[in-house]
């Protein structure tokens, strides 16, 4: 095994440098409609990372998700914009950040010492008073109707349409450039999400989520472990709402629903619980998902044209059914997510790959794989 | 002092429906650690059965209808979907995800049903109203009240009394224990799926009788209000989720009741306040009114 790892960190770098390049390319093929998939997935992502560090690591039920995501993009564009102190975009983007954290460090009493289906309650209650505020707050949030985002400028460039950019004849809009600025976020968020997941604080974590009480006598400090959590997962949350504020160009209170904040649950659990690149992949599930499914609804049999409404299914109808249908079907065929289901995936394909294994290493899942082999005979 | 009077009453018939809800979904909780996000979609479908069978069966044959129809609903969706992989406790948070999945099908298919319409319900009371003391209330409500007390009166003398309420608290204390002693998980669960999707159509009829317009596709919602009264008492416990929802449905018609001396808090208040209360009482007591310190094992 020893002599291969280096092999297998080349092909793992290989495959991520692909990865990279083919993201970096994108936005010169793709239209604007994909573009803004892209880029609320990627916002998604960077807000599933953090529940997932939350939820998925540490074991803490939240709900209020939607919450800290707001607070996050009315931050920035109170920060940024009139009325409101009208700071530096740049400067605003990161005390947005800072203040969803600094929201999540204020709900630490709660959070210290509520756990489980408690908390889970708990964090509702931050979306509905979060909601509340928002509608009633007409000063800083705009109401009902919301209020427009500046658009984000570093150092002179400006994430927006106003100024003409060409790239290899290819015209770089708004999405075009927010695409970079994602991609951007979403490693930074990749990146300490494992270093979090994978130094001291990461494994007290995961021991505080396995048990609490063996983590305190090992010297874990709970309530401070578990409110800092919190904290970093709200952060998280608060950027991916900047992020998203800035895809949007406007924010309107009712987005930021329960409905978010169970599609971030959903995210994490359809991804796979307690990794990074699980949490990933369900935020590109479920946020693409719907849109893809009311954009190309109309294509699928049994579904009406847009507008005729006699009890017939029509395309946002038929997409809000596949969407609940894909998540009972994932759950119920690999509960453990997307993420369990590319790693049995990979082990099978390697089994097959390989010489017949010695039967004493791979005797749980020896029933699967002679039955794959049954139905499709290897040449 | 009549308003005020007024309002504690309506308080108590809204705490009483909420304890119809929050009792179901305690139900469930106890008996299979799932938070089922599909409660109020259960509520509506029992709603709308009844809306539509009240024509052909008069009231109380479509109510009976639709008791059983949304108990059987939610028992196949625990035994199917669910229990699909035997009743592994481990996997309660899969399990809570696929109720959203669930709640999605069902609230989308209703939505789509009943539109934007206001369906009746077809119920004796209408709205007719009585005189008790110095308040004028309505019929609706005192039923909603008197139903709601029989009802659970009944729910708790099956939890105390019958072999099943027994096993259904054996493998709430232990599964593994309960298991060894003969109790069969799987159908003491789905049962208690079954009990929380009829008391959940029950409590429909009362959401959307009198002083409600009728039933709407958002009526289900409602039962969003029953996460804070089922927490407040303490997740599981029964008489906890009952003093969970009075004080819900009380703060809620207190808060309504004097909006205009709470003006400072925004308008429609009342609808959020429980949560202020439950994040309030959350801080003093992190399991709850009722809830039980559990004592772990390493």
């Amino acid at each position: 095994m020893s002599e291969r790892l280096p092999r297998a960190r080349a092909i793992r770098l290989g495959w991520t440098c692909a990865a990279v390049a083919v993201l970096c390319a994108l936005p010169f093929y793709l239209d604007a409609f994909w573009l803004r998939i892209g880029l609320f997935s990627m916002a998604a992502a960077v807000g599933a990372v953090g529940l997932g560090l939350l939820s998925g690591t540490a074991g803490q039920l939240s709900l209020g998700h939607a919450f800290f995501l707001a607070v996050g993009a009315y931050g920035y564009v109170w920060l940024a914009g009139e009325p409101g102190p009208g700071l530096p975009t740049a400067v605003a983007a990161v005390l947005a950040v800072l203040l969803a954290g600094a929201a999540g460090g204020l709900f630490s009493p709660v959070a210290g010492r509520v756990r489980g289906i408690y908390l889970g309650v708990a964090t509702l209650a931050l979306v509905f008073l979060g909601h509340h505020v928002l509608l009633t707050a007409d000063s800083v949030t705009g109401g009902f109707n919301g209020r427009s985002v500046p658009p984000l400028e570093l150092g002179g460039f400006s994430f927006s349409t106003d100024s003409e950019l060409t790239l290899l004849g290819v015209p770089f809009g708004a999405e075009e450039r927010l695409w970079y600025l994602g991609l951007a976020l979403f490693a930074v968020t990749w990146f300490t999400a494992r270093g979090i997941l994978r130094s001291r604080p990461g494994r007290a974590l995961v021991a505080l989520r396995d048990s609490e009480t063996a983590a305190a006598v090992m010297g874990v400090n709970v309530s401070r472990y578990r409110s800092a959590a919190f904290v970093v997962s709200s952060m998280y949350a608060g950027l991916a709402g900047v992020l998203l504020a800035l895809s949007f160009r406007r924010v309107v209170p009712d987005y930021f629903g329960l409905v978010l904040s169970v599609d971030y649950l959903a995210m994490i659990v359809i991804g796979g619980l307690g990794s990074v690149a699980g949490a990933t992949a369900g935020a590109v599930f479920v946020t693409t998902l719907p849109l893809l499914m009311t954009r190309y609804a109309d294509q699928l049999p049994l579904v009406a044209a847009p507008g005729t409404t006699d009890g017939t299914v029509g395309p946002t109808e038929a997409a809000r059914y596949l969407y609940g249908a894909a998540i009972v079907l994932i759950l119920l065929f690999a509960p453990d997510g997307l993420h369990g289901l590319a790693r049995r995936l990979r082990a099978r394909l390697r089994r097959r790959g390989a010489a017949p294994p010695p039967s004493g290493t791979t005797a749980p899942s020896q029933p699967t794989a002679s039955a794959v082999r049954a139905k499709e005979p290897t040449p | 002092m009549t308003s005020l009077l007024d309002n504690v009453f309506n308080g108590l018939a809204l705490g009483a429906v909420y304890a119809l809800v929050a009792l179901g979904f305690v139900i469930i909780f106890k008996a299979s650690g799932v938070m089922n996000f599909a409660h109020g979609s259960l509520l509506l479908l029992g709603g709308y059965l009844t809306a539509v069978l009240h024509d052909d069966l008069g009231f109380a044959g479509a109510l009976a209808v639709s008791v059983l129809v949304t108990a059987a609903v939610a028992g196949a969706m625990d035994r199917f979907l669910l229990q699909a992989g035997g009743p592994d406790p481990h996997t309660a948070h899969v399990q809570t995800i696929v109720t959203i999945g669930v709640d999605i099908l069902i609230l989308t298919d209703l939505s789509r049903r009943i539109g934007g319409d206001l369906l009746s319900l077809g119920d004796p009371w209408g709205d007719s109203v009585s005189g008790l003391g110095p308040v004028t209330v309505a019929d609706s409500r005192i039923a909603a009240i008197v139903v709601s007390a029989v009802v659970i009166a009944g729910v708790f003398a099956l939890f105390r009394y019958t072999s099943w309420g027994l096993s259904l608290r054996a493998a709430a204390e232990d599964v593994e224990a309960a298991s060894l002693m003969g109790v069969r998980l799987v159908r003491v669960r789905m049962l208690a799926w079954c009990l929380a999707g009829a008391l959940a159509a029950l409590a429909a009829v009362f959401l959307a009788a009198f002083p409600a317009p009728g039933l709407e596709r958002t009526t289900g919602q409602i039962a969003l209000k029953a996460f804070p009264a089922a927490i407040l008492g303490g997740m599981a416990s029964p008489p906890g989720a009952l003093a969970g929802s009075l004080l819900i449905g009380m703060t809620e018609a207190l808060v309504a009741g004097y909006q205009s001396e709470l003006h400072v808090l925004g308008e429609g208040f009342g609808d959020v306040a429980p949560y202020a209360v439950m994040v309030l009482v959350l801080l003093v007591r992190p399991t709850g009114l009722f809830g039980g310190k559990a004592a772990v094992r390493v």
